[in-house]
Order: structure tokens, then C-alpha cells, then sequence
């Protein structure tokens, strides 16, 4: 048990701290969305490092193989990348629609626009 | 993603997946790494740039930092990392997570299903009604993303106005191809 045991969760804990930082405090939409990425990507690192074992193979069967590493969490985050996906694809899609309706995907010029309606 | 132009952050993400997915092939998951590559590297990267093609191509410049936000994350960040003392410690193969029911599914799958891929056995076969309800959210998220973009934006409509007139937006595109 040392210290470097712990690096795998340093290392998503700072992906993670990047994404949550490009999601709250970056006005563009299509950064929001590449931030919300990222913090997904740190979760799955999460997971899969859970799942592995120091001398483990690739889960599937095959002659001279003992060890295995944990197929359960490789399950899961192969059904999250495919949702995670379809959540970029909507968010885009979203943006795509507000830059149609007002001519921009910043927060800041929205943000102006609705000021401007209340003077 | 100090980056303000969005194409090159686009690229750069589509470089960091394919990172995360050399990653995933080391951590022993290969079904993991070829998905994310092909998910995260490819469609992403594609619906950014598709994306691209109809908004601003380059960021609007932001002030300084943003101290609030930054604060709550470092914040955030260190009650984290405090947590991570206790937890089990990487790669061991008597951690909770190696000694619960994963055994189970790599002792019975090859017996139960016949596949020698243990990841495709658990997904297709013990968890189907539930890769059924990802293939409904994925069908959802096709007809939301449809729904939105079939609609024609009226010039009427209130509250829509342009903030660019048409004819900057159209000469900005020949720029783009140029």
C-alpha cells in the first residue's frame, strides 16, 4: 500500500475537475457539451480501473489464462458511452435550434438579449 | 480548453478519446476501448463538426477566470481527493469490487450462454432487457434530435430574432470553405 496506489482516482479526479469547471463556467454551448464529455470519461476511467486487477487478461475465455479482470464494470460503461452519446447528440441538437431561433450559442449575448427585452 | 477556436478543440477531444481508449485496452477492456473509439473519437467528433458547419466556428472571447467557479470545483476536487484515502486500492484482487459477484460471471458465463466474450455474454444475454432500454434511449434521442431540427424557424415567432443579418452569416460560410 503506497501512496502511487491511489493514482488511478487522482487522475480522474482532476479529468473530472476540468469537465465540471468547462460546464459551469464556460458560456459556449458546444464547450458545455465538450466538458460534460470529459467529466463522463473520467466516470468510466473510474469504473474500468475499478475493475482491473494487477495481472489480470481481457475477460474473455481462452486456454492459459487464469486471472481475469471484472467484466461487470466493461458492461456498464459500454452502456454509458452509448447513452452519454445520445445525451451529445440531443444537447447539440439543442444548440443547433438556439442558434437558429437567436443567432448565437453564447450564454453572455443571450443573456444580453433577454436584458435588453426587460428595459 | 483555453482553445477559442472550437474546430481545434473538437480535434483536440477527438485526440483525448482516442487516448481514453489506449487507456481502456491497458485496463484490460477491450470491448470498452474499440466502443469508445469508435463512439467518442468518431460520432462525437462528427456531431461537433456537424454542429460547426451551422454555429460560429470560433468562441467568443471570455474575461478573466471565472473565481467562483473555479473556487467550487477546487473545492469539490479536494473533498475528493480526501475521500480516495479510503478507498480500496488499485489493481488488488481482493478489493469489494473483485470478490462480489464478479467471480460468478466469469466462473458461469462460458456455461450459460456459450460465449467465450464474457463482456458481450453479461450485455446481450443477463442484462438484454436492460441493453433494450438503452437501444429505447438511443431511439428517444434519434426522435428528440429530429423533433428539434425539423422544425423551420419562423421570423415571426416572438421573442426570435437574429443577431447577425442572413447576409454575414451566408458570406461567413464562403470564408469557411475558402
Amino acid at each position: 500500500m503506497t501512496l502511487l496506489s491511489f493514482f488511478n482516482y487522482w487522475v480522474v479526479i482532476i479529468l473530472m475537475m476540468v469537465g465540471f469547471y468547462c460546464v459551469i463556467a464556460r458560456g459556449n454551448m458546444v464547450k458545455k457539451i465538450m466538458g460534460l464529455n470529459l467529466f463522463q470519461t473520467s466516470v468510466f476511467i473510474l469504473f474500468v480501473s475499478a475493475g482491473k486487477i494487477v495481472g489480470g487478461s481481457t475477460p474473455i475465455l481462452r486456454d492459459g489464462v487464469e486471472v481475469y479482470s471484472n467484466p461487470l464494470p466493461h458492461v456498464i460503461v459500454l452502456t454509458a458511452i452509448v447513452v452519454g452519446v445520445a445525451i451529445t447528440a440531443v444537447g447539440l441538437a439543442l444548440a443547433v435550434r438556439i442558434q437558429e431561433a437567436y443567432g448565437t450559442i453564447e450564454d453572455d449575448h443571450l443573456r444580453d438579449d433577454f436584458d435588453e427585452e426587460d428595459d | 480548453m483555453r482553445v477559442r477556436d472550437l474546430f481545434a478543440a473538437g480535434m483536440l477531444f477527438a485526440i483525448y478519446s482516442l487516448v481514453s481508449a489506449g487507456l481502456f485496452t491497458v485496463l484490460d477492456a477491450g470491448d470498452v476501448a474499440l466502443t469508445e473509439a469508435a463512439v467518442g473519437a468518431g460520432l462525437s467528433t462528427i456531431l461537433v463538426l456537424a454542429v460547426l458547419t451551422l454555429a460560429r466556428r470560433y468562441e467568443h472571447p471570455v474575461g478573466s477566470h471565472n473565481w467562483l467557479a473555479l473556487s467550487v470545483v477546487l473545492v469539490t476536487g479536494a473533498l475528493l481527493v480526501y475521500a480516495t484515502l479510503d478507498l480500496p486500492e488499485f489493481g488488488a484482487a481482493d478489493n469489494p469490487a473483485q470478490v462480489h459477484v464478479g467471480p460468478f460471471y466469469i466462473e458461469n458465463s462460458y456455461r450459460d450462454m456459450g460465449v467465450p466474450n464474457m463482456v458481450a455474454a453479461v450485455l446481450a444475454s443477463y442484462r438484454s432487457i436492460d441493453t433494450m432500454g438503452e437501444a429505447f434511449v438511443i431511439f428517444a434521442a434519434a426522435l428528440a434530435v429530429f423533433a428539434l431540427l425539423s422544425v423551420r424557424p419562423r421570423r415571426d415567432m416572438p421573442g426570435v430574432r437574429r443577431r447577425h443579418p442572413p447576409r454575414s452569416a451566408a458570406s461567413k460560410g464562403e470564408e469557411d470553405e475558402a
